[in-house]
């Protein structure tokens, strides 16, 4: 993303903005105060160890579960209290759910298209283009259930775009997927923001969202450690060791002199 | 090492417990159960004890024979019943072959089945009370027992595991597995009729058993009070040959099993098309009942409740009196059946919930597609029900009646369902599971919400009812048209309400509903 293209969306209210973001499970806080903005137009990386908070941040900001504390605002309109409204225009990935895996590939991403309302011509010819680009053509009339797991996150890929949301949220979407498929995916995905749209993805892996994002978050202990523009973020070092600064290590590998084996 | 395996089945029960209280009210559920069943038949033992010695060893050898032959053959089909001291978990470790088998031997006795079962084959000692030679006999064949037991179920889950690994094989294997437990009671009934006729061939029959390697164990004790010591060293001979075959069998299958790595079955379902989804309109509530009506085909959980539906005339049938009373019955309980399965339609989809919820689907059209889904399967059966009892009965001046009840019933409960299911999640038997397993500490919350919503079921459904009853007790037209009538317009009603209520509550709370669908996950 180049510095015109920032302009040209400053007037613009953020994709996702998030303030105050509050989750308590019990004893333990998940998500303890996060407020966040996500540009418009910006593919946007969510990175952190696990049990940082990620997945309850993205639920909280996609609907799935209703934060205790904060607001959520999809292109300045408030989540909880357009509930419809905003969730047709948000593209949603979730990880470590089910799916409605005794249907077919195909039976899924119609099934999603139908839910939102749309019409049969369209979610027939966009489950169509869908199977097609994410290489699923083959097993459109397999059933889920025997899918492998990087399929399985392919067609809810699939199903997460088949209305041309506006933003979307994909909470681990490689997880699992070949690397094949994986660039596949980063590809359309590009693509996707260069022609205005916005993605938020979270990753364990730094790599890719330094290649892959033009903004990060850094999310540890269910607060945001670090955001910015990568470059801003890295500040002139990778990601990786950024991150592992920012996260702090906690012990070290040389208390393991046993394991040397020469 | 053999002492680890068995204290780790002990922490595996411990962190299941500390899970949540629902799982500590679970274990003491089943243990009043067992228990229960356990002074139940204890006195059944002690009464045993005192009766003629023939009567004893046929209860002996049958009871006993049955207990062995659940053993071995129960694990292959209510599966998701234990597998945490799967032995492919060990395939990693180096773990000697001998030790591998005692420990997870020993530890398939941690438990209450195993607690039961070694309880029980002790007390059948007190069958032999009056013969202290049967009574030692019974003392030594108790371990080759218990152990043939473990070892048996071991063998036979082991053994078949590549089998199993196959979706198939636990699909139709877990429908089927009901089956029989629903036969066995009309069986048993039957057999208690012709009991006292065909004494003889009932022991003829046991003494047939006690020869097989089921039985052989149970008849050594027998044998002896009987005054037979060959017959009875024979039988102890079988027994301890029965159970050197199943460990050395055992033994063979660990072996093949620590050296296979597991594997997903290749075969895969295809369909062409996209059936039903491409046929009904093209709208979010059609295609929820187009997506429901896979589940209700396509889902081992759904099918396992229809599969039960065909039987339910003979089962019925049966317990009539041969006044056709009974059988008038028959739709309205099948009604109830069919309308009460979507009260747990959230829970069971399980997490795959969340499509609904980030889609936004209007609770009108979620609620509306899982009632018309269930409507398409539970109207056709009322129908071919109310009809087919009226014509075989030959009653039909009470069909009116039925009518009303069945349709009142089948309808208030699918409304009722559907105001339950936007509020409640309680746990089910997960996707990919038996219809029949049922998730460890579900009993209590099961219980609360069940009853609670059948209390409620019944008080809307008494006036139809009560109508019915009344009409068919009395023979009065007039009452069984105002029974047809009430139960059609009031169950209409209780419908429309329940799907207007339930959609308002699904709106208000999708994001509670999903976090209450992952806590039971």
């Amino acid at each position: 993303m180049t510095s015109a293209d920032h302009e040209a969306t400053a007037g613009a209210p953020p994709a996702l903005s998030v303030r105050g973001l509050f989750k308590r499970f019990g004893e333990k806080i998940a998500v303890a105060g996060i407020s966040l903005d996500v540009p418009a137009g910006s593919f946007y990386g969510i990175v952190g160890p696990n049990g940082a908070g990620k997945t309850t941040m993205l639920s909280m900001a996609t609907g799935l579960l209703r934060p205790d504390g904060g607001t959520v605002a999809v292109d300045g309109v408030d989540l909880w209290t357009n509930l419809f409204e905003v969730k047709s225009t948000l593209g949603v990935l979730p990880d470590g759910m089910a799916t409605f895996d005794r249907l077919t590939g195909a039976q899924f991403v119609t099934y999603a298209g139908l839910l939102r309302g749309m019409d049969r011509a369209t979610v027939t010819a966009r489950t169509a283009d869908l199977l097609a680009a994410l290489d699923l053509r083959e097993s459109a009339d397999k059933l889920i259930v025997d899918y492998s797991a990087g399929m399985t996150k392919k067609i809810t890929l699939a199903a997460a775009l088949i209305h041309a949301p506006r933003v979307l949220v994909l909470d681990e979407p490689f997880e699992s997927v070949d690397p094949v498929s994986a660039a596949h995916i980063r590809e359309i995905l590009t693509e996707y923001v260069r022609t205005g749209g916005t993605v938020i993805v979270s990753s364990h892996v730094m790599d890719l969202v330094q290649r892959m994002c033009d903004h990060v978050a850094v999310v540890a202990g269910g607060q945001i450690l670090a955001a910015g523009t990568i470059d801003e973020v890295r500040a002139g070092r990778s990601l990786e060791d950024r991150f592992v600064e920012l996260v702090g290590r906690s012990h070290t590998a040389e208390g393991l002199a046993w394991l040397r084996t020469s | 090492m053999v002492a680890h395996l068995v204290r780790l089945k002990l922490v595996l029960l411990g962190n299941a417990l500390k899970r949540s209280v629902w799982q500590i009210l679970g274990l003491i559920f089943s243990l009043l159960y067992a228990s229960t069943a356990g002074a139940a038949l204890f006195a059944g033992l002690a009464y045993l004890s005192r009766r003629d010695i023939d009567m004893a060893a046929t209860v002996v050898v049958f009871a006993g024979g049955l207990l062995l032959l659940a053993w071995w053959f129960l694990p292959l089909v209510a599966f998701g019943i234990d597998s945490t001291l799967d032995p492919q978990r060990f395939a990693l470790f180096a773990i000697r072959r001998r030790d591998l088998l005692w420990g997870l031997g020993l530890a398939g006795l941690v438990g209450v089945p195993g607690l039961l079962t070694v309880l029980l084959t002790l007390g059948t000692l007190l069958v032999w009370r009056d013969s202290p030679a049967a009574m030692l006999a019974a003392l030594v064949s108790w371990p080759v027992a218990v152990a043939t037991c473990v070892v048996g179920s071991r063998a036979t889950t082991t053994t078949l595991a590549p089998l199993r690994s196959s979706r198939r094989f636990r699909e139709v294997t877990g429908v089927l597995v009901f089956l029989p437990l629903l036969v066995i009671a009309p069986l048993a009934a039957w057999a208690s009729a012709e009991i006292d006729a065909d004494r003889v061939t009932i022991e003829q029959a046991a003494e047939v058993v006690s020869w097989l390697p089921f039985g052989a164990v149970w008849g050594v004790p027998a044998a002896v009070a009987a005054g037979e010591p060959v017959v009875a060293v024979a039988k102890l001979a079988i027994a301890v040959a029965t159970l050197v075959a199943l460990v050395a069998l055992w033994a063979w299958a660990l072996d093949r099993t620590l050296v296979t790595p597991a594997r997903r079955d290749g075969s895969s379902t295809r369909t062409s098309g996209l059936g039903v989804l491409g046929i009904l309109p093209a709208t979010a509530t059609w295609a929820v009942v187009a997506r429901c009506l896979v589940y209700w085909i396509r889902d081992p959980r759904y099918v396992g409740s229809l599969a039960v539906v065909p039987l339910l005339p003979f089962l019925v049938n049966f317990v009539d009196p041969g006044t056709g009373i009974a059988l008038l019955a028959l739709a309205p309980v099948t009604a109830f059946m069919l309308g009460w399965i979507i009260s747990a339609d959230v829970a069971y989809d399980h997490t795959a919930f969340w499509l609904h919820v980030v889609t936004g689907v209007p609770g009108r059209a979620d609620r509306l597609g899982r009632v018309i889904a269930a409507g398409l399967v539970g109207v056709p059966v009322t129908v071919v029900f109310t009809v087919g009892a009226a014509w075989y009965t030959g009653r039909w001046e009470d069909l009116p009646a039925v009518v009303g009840a069945s349709f009142g019933v089948l309808l208030t409960s699918l409304g009722l369902s559907s105001v339950i299911s936007a509020r409640f999640v309680y746990p089910v038997p997960k996707p990919g599971d038996g219809p029949f397993s049922t998730p460890q500490g579900s009993a209590v919350a099961n219980l609360t919400i069940q009853t609670g919503g059948w209390l409620v079921l019944g008080l809307l459904v008494l006036p139809e009812i009560g109508l019915a009853v009344a009409a068919i007790a009395t023979g009065s037209t007039t009452l069984g048209w105002a029974a047809c009538v009430t139960g059609l317009v009031l169950g209409v009603v209780v419908l429309v309400a329940g799907v207007r209520l339930g959609g308002q509550l699904y709106d208000a709370r999708s994001a509670e509903l999903m976090q209450q669908v992952v806590a039971i996950s």
